[in-house]
């Protein structure tokens, strides 16, 4: 189990590695000279040359290559052109909100998708199942952005229940940071006022951001639950007059949760991906928010900085779902 | 004489292709019986025939292309515009019916670029073997750890925004999921005993390729395109909501709703709409591809 978690470590920082310089081709493959597209359309040949200097932009594409890593190994991501603040700060002040938002979503989707699929798997065709079915297709097939507007529309805007976008209402103070996740602090601080608040503010966008993958942990969950139910361990605990409950939540869905666990480390990343709509619909200041205004105001430094956070945890996520997988099926430790 | 010789040689169409017909004919009866796979089929052929014919089925064309009636701004469902009008009082039901043509084709585009890439690479790398196919391998798992929508992001920041970019963008994400399902194909049939006949009577690889390799590979490879088309329309439709994409006076579904935003909770029918079209063309996709996958895939059935 050692070797197998660090062979896995050391995969993840080769992984980190190349999207590190796949980010760096993808910073040089815009048509034009760099140089001059930061210093702007009305400046002189001296100071785009100066520029150029400046950022290294003169050096070959290989030395530019190892200081971008070089920088990076430190830390440092560059500042941003627009704010012309530093980016790892920036990122690093951002990242507890797209993890609270990411975890609460998938918090809702595990929740839901499991109990939904084992619910539809055990009423097979009934007309739960079948609403269960269309419910699972049009989940994966709703813009996740339209879905946000609606949800804005009734439950904000017209019912007035909850409120309409942000994280946290500006005229209150938002909870002393210990972990960043807003939920958690505000309890630390013994603060039921707060914690309610940033419920309120949470709950439409984790919603929205589930759905997906609600849908698809429920469609995989549903259909091993379908397998193991038909196995011959659970006919056996049948037949020894275990109640049908005891039989389904305690020997059939122990089994059918492994293949489910592999889901839920792929739509992890989906998830994160899908930040960068939600956010942008909700307002919320996290960084799929920040690579958007970035990407529209042309300061691709913002944009490499999320790029490569959001695939750190995404293959960090990828890596302990691996080693899930492994302690709980000792025959995949030796075969990677 | 001769003409009698071939007359008995040569059987008529029906009885050279006795078996193909009869695979043909399965299919047909799976699909039908399936009452999901026909309601993405319906769905994706009235998108396609609004797409082949939007402009001339449209109530005003003209709106399309950004036409301004400042009179008519932004007036609610009615008889005359079924849909409402947007803020520049043009008729968003001939938005949407023209709009059509560029979603559909914008999925088709990535997808059939997609897998224009990831076929060959999947092939060379399931049939090379040896250090081609560690470093076709290698550079796959790599595109494929970003998460596609912020690649996607990262492609369109750097190039600029625009639907042209949109399309690479989108394309440079989805490639690497052919050369996974190719690659594992590849590797399984070329160990089947026609492929080594094959070459014992003196085939040349790119024969064998062309003539065993990829004909193997292709339902796998189709059930894939009919299930991604879907999800490239809903990726493009996000990057055109979040304003990399097409822009506005462009009838893009995903650009309108991204307008349709600051005009929302009074004039709701302007995002409404546009997400709806979207939403049904995914799911008709989804349905159709989910469809095809048990017909050619019939394992697969009831995941």
């Amino acid at each position: 189990m050692l070797t197998f978690t660090l062979k896995r470590l050391l995969a993840l920082v080769g992984t980190m590695l190349g999207v590190a310089i796949l980010t760096f081709f993808i910073s040089n493959i815009a048509p034009g000279d760099p140089a001059r597209l930061v210093a702007g359309q009305n400046a002189t040949e001296d100071m785009v040359e100066t520029i150029r200097v400046e950022y290294g932009l003169d050096k070959p594409l290989l030395t530019q290559l190892s200081i971008y890593l070089g920088n990076l190994a430190q830390g440092d991501l560059g500042k941003s052109i627009v704010s012309t603040r530093d980016v790892t700060q920036e990122l690093a002040s951002r990242i507890p909100a797209t993890l609270e938002l990411v975890f609460c979503a998938m918090g809702l989707g595990i929740i839901f998708g499991v109990t939904l699929g084992v619910l539809s798997a055990v009423w097979r065709d009934s007309w739960f199942d079948q609403a269960v079915r269309i419910f699972s297709i049009s989940g994966v097939a709703i813009p996740a952005f339209w879905l946000g507007i609606l949800m804005q529309l009734y439950f904000s805007v017209h019912m007035g229940w909850l409120p309409v976008s942000g994280r946290f209402p500006l005229v209150m103070a938002p909870p002393e940071s210990v972990t960043g996740f807003y939920l958690i602090d505000s309890l630390l601080e013994g603060s039921l006022t707060k914690f309610w608040t940033s419920l309120s503010y949470i709950i439409l966008p984790a919603i929205v951001l589930s759905l997906p993958c609600l849908a698809s942990i429920l469609r995989v969950n549903r259909s091993e639950m379908i397998e193991v139910l038909q196995s011959d361990h659970i006919v056996a605990a049948r037949a020894h007059g275990l109640s049908q409950w005891r039989v389904i939540c305690y020997y059939a869905l122990k089994n059918a949760l492994i293949p489910t666990l592999a889901i839920i480390g792929l739509r992890f990343g989906w998830m994160l991906g899908s930040t960068v709509l939600v956010e942008t619909v909700f307002d919320w200041p996290g960084l799929g928010l920040y690579a958007v205004s970035s990407a529209l105001s042309s300061d691709f430094k913002p944009v490499i900085g999320v790029t490569l956070v959001i695939t750190f945890f995404f293959v960090l996520i990828n890596m302990i779902v691996d080693l899930a997988y492994a302690w709980v099926d000792p025959r995949l430790r030796s075969a990677k | 004489m001769s003409q009698q010789d071939t007359s008995l040689e040569r059987p008529g169409f029906r009885e050279r292709h006795a078996s193909q017909i009869r695979m043909w004919r399965l299919y047909i009866h799976t699909l039908r019986k399936s009452f999901t796979s026909m309601l993405g089929l319906v769905i994706v052929a009235f998108f396609l025939f609004l797409a082949a014919f939007g402009p001339q089925i449209a109530p005003y064309p003209e709106d399309a292309a950004g036409a301004i009636h400042m009179s008519q701004r932004l007036m609610p469902p009615s008889a005359e515009h079924w849909f409402g009008t947007d803020e520049m009082g043009a008729d968003i039901l001939s938005r949407i019916i023209v709009g059509a043509r560029i979603s559909l084709w914008i999925g088709l585009l990535i997808t059939g670029i997609a897998a224009l890439i990831g076929v060959p690479l999947g092939i060379i790398a399931g049939y090379r073997g040896g250090w081609t196919r560690a470093v076709i391998m290698r550079l796959t798992d790599l595109f494929l750890s970003v998460p596609g929508l912020v690649l996607a992001l990262a492609i369109v920041a750097s190039l600029g925004p625009g639907i042209t970019n949109c399309v690479i963008a989108l394309a440079l994400v989805w490639w690497p999921g052919y050369v996974r399902l190719v690659e594992a194909k590849t590797l399984s049939v070329k160990e089947e005993l026609f492929v080594e006949s094959a070459r014992s009577i003196g085939a040349k690889t790119p024969w064998i390729l062309w003539h065993h390799i990829l004909p193997n590979c292709l339902s796998p490879v189709i059930v894939k395109i009919s299930l991604d088309i879907g999800m490239a329309i809903l990726a493009a439709a996000s990057l055109g909501f979040i304003g990399l994409g097409a822009r506005p006076p462009s009838p893009e579904w995903g650009a309108m709703i991204s307008v349709a935003r600051s005009y929302m909770p009074d004039w709701w029918w302007y995002s409404f709409f546009p997400g709806m079209a979207i939403f049904l063309t995914v799911l008709g996709f989804n349905l159709l591809g989910d469809g095809l996958r048990d017909i050619f895939d019939p394992r697969s059935r009831d995941r």
